[in-house]
């Protein structure tokens, strides 16, 4: 993998105990909730949930219930010029009374949340409906706050925080580099 | 024939400077961006496989208890059809409407168009109006083109005469697709009356675009002149390559998928068949000329079908048929199509930068 000219921010063991610092906070905030969905925002966010989820079942010995979600038609903002096709949404159970941790990579501007909270209500009314991100970069437009975070991470505006994973980009990393 | 192509309206490339102008198959496919769908033959395999991946995420949509999304709020498509259809409106209209956008139905017998408007003064009428979309179908070849030239507004061709049928084809390749996985290499056979069959046409360009190996079959008298035995298909054309079987088993035989199509009785006054009996006799795929082809082959039909003309009922709803599914994937693929048509672009956004990352 290039590092082009980036600045690595968090390596791979960084991610790997952000995770299961996050896997033990989501188990402490919902105690007794066996019933847990936790919900991937495409494309790194479903694989972030996925170790989430895997954490979790080693930690506590139980499963929680895995879905996927591309809140693309619900944004204020679709950019259909970026040639990245919808992907299926997949939440394999009615979250009616459930709660609902969404997972996604970054947290920026939040309209990404607000697009998925959206999309969400349409599978059923969750009980509740928390946040996790792998890296808090700052500059949110919206009042949306992350419940779990990975890392706070100052950014300007100007620069590209990329969240690389194994499952889709080879190795794991938080990168920091200028907009191309 | 007329030609109609593709408008392209604008070409943003992302990122660094372009020094050199890419031949269209290396254009990205992200650095499209089109105002109108009018065939399939200036779309890159790129931005045709975006569409069907759209598509998937599109069906799931489709399948839900709640089918109805934002993407489209507060947009109007107009469907504008001079020739009768069930599926082909019916499924824009489903599409348009579980994106969110108003869709408004005009046809031909009910519109001024039955006053003896022209469809130049129609368009312009409309035009007047605030619309974003406008499919189109229309009996003569090139219309949806010279509309495209007479309106702000997306256009859509939904059939025009015997020239095109783009969504047809998308939908077409999907279901394929969504069987046998990988396009390329697969045998398909397309059989009966191509000389009137806009669905011919762009099928034949986008399997064989898509790579797969296409042969037709039809009596003499349908098949159109450019292509009889011994004339050369230009691959300038898009139909280079194109195989042509004088007997119907010949093209059925280890094909991946046997597609029949409708023979248009209000077309046939022009005395190419002596009867439809002997057309079913010869042409018509029935269980055992569909055994010929590879077990578990695809039966498709774009309908309406004439069962026990070109197709036996037998097999039109046997295990093998997947015309149903064509339907249903119809919705789907044409969401995918609306969507990138007329969803507004990142205009609104945030400070530019890395699409995928920027949008957190």
């Amino acid at each position: 993998m290039t590092n082009e000219t980036g600045r690595i921010l968090l390596s791979q063991d960084d991610i790997r105990r952000a995770m299961t610092r996050i896997s033990h906070e989501i188990l402490e905030q919902n105690r007794a909730s066996t019933d847990l969905v936790i919900v991937g925002l495409q494309t790194r966010g479903v694989h972030l949930a996925r170790r989430l989820a895997e954490n979790i079942e080693r930690i506590e010995n139980f499963k929680p219930i895995v879905g996927t979600l591309d809140p693309r038609l619900w944004r204020d903002d679709p950019d259909v010029a970026s040639g990245q096709p919808l992907l299926p949404s997949d939440i394999p159970t009615s979250v009616d009374g459930k709660p609902v941790v969404l997972v996604d990579d970054v947290l920026y501007t939040g309209r990404t949340i607000r697009a998925a909270m959206e999309a969400l209500l349409d599978f059923g009314r969750a009980s509740r409906i928390q946040l996790a991100v792998l890296v808090d970069r700052g500059h949110r437009e919206l009042p949306i706050r992350p419940d779990f975070i990975g890392k706070n991470i100052p950014t300007a505006r100007g620069e590209r925080v990329q969240v690389r994973i194994t499952e889709i980009d080879g190795d794991d990393a938080v990168v920091l580099g200028r907009e191309s | 024939m007329t030609n109609p192509t593709t408008t392209t309206e604008a070409s943003s490339s992302t990122g660094s400077a372009p020094a050199q102008v890419p031949a269209p198959d290396e254009v990205d496919a992200t650095s499209v961006v089109r105002k109108h769908l009018l065939d399939l033959d200036d779309l890159s395999v790129a931005e045709i496989t975006e569409l069907l991946d759209s598509a998937e995420g599109m069906l799931e949509i489709t399948g839900r208890d709640i089918r109805k999304t934002p993407a489209l709020r507060g947009k109007t498509i107009i469907t504008m059809f001079f020739e009768n259809s069930t599926r082909t409106r019916v499924s824009f209209e489903q599409a348009g409407k579980i994106l969110g956008a108003d869709v408004i139905n005009v046809t031909a017998s009910a519109s001024s168009v039955s006053k003896g408007e022209s469809l130049l003064n129609t368009v312009k009428t409309l035009q007047a109006m605030p619309i974003d979309a406008l499919v189109i179908r229309h009996p003569h070849s090139g219309a949806p083109y010279f509309v495209s030239n007479h309106t702000d507004a997306s256009v859509i061709n939904a059939g025009d005469g015997t020239h095109a049928h783009p969504t047809q084809s998308l939908l077409d390749l999907f279901t394929v697709r969504n069987h046998v996985g990988d396009i390329t290499g697969k045998k398909i056979a397309i059989v009966g009356d191509v000389l009137y069959s806009r669905v011919a046409r762009s099928d034949i360009l986008a399997f064989q675009k898509m790579g797969a190996e296409v042969t037709v079959s039809c009596p003499n008298t349908l098949l159109p002149d450019e292509w009889k035995l011994g004339s050369t298909l230009g691959d300038e054309t898009g139909f280079g390559g194109l195989k042509l079987a004088c007997n119907v088993d010949e093209a059925v035989d280890s094909a991946d998928v046997v597609m029949t199509l409708r023979i248009q009785q209000e077309r046939q006054d022009a005395g190419h068949l002596p009867s439809l009996r002997e057309y079913s006799d010869r042409w018509g795929i029935n269980a055992k000329r569909l055994a010929l082809a590879n077990d578990g082959a695809l039966l498709m039909h774009p309908g309406p079908m004439n069962e026990g003309v070109e197709i036996s009922s037998e097999v039109a709803h046997g295990a093998q048929s997947v015309v149903e599914e064509q339907v249903r994937n119809g919705v789907a693929v044409r969401m995918a199509v609306l969507y990138k048509l007329c969803a507004p672009g990142k205009s609104t956004r945030i400070g530019g930068g890395d699409e995928a990352q920027a949008q957190n």
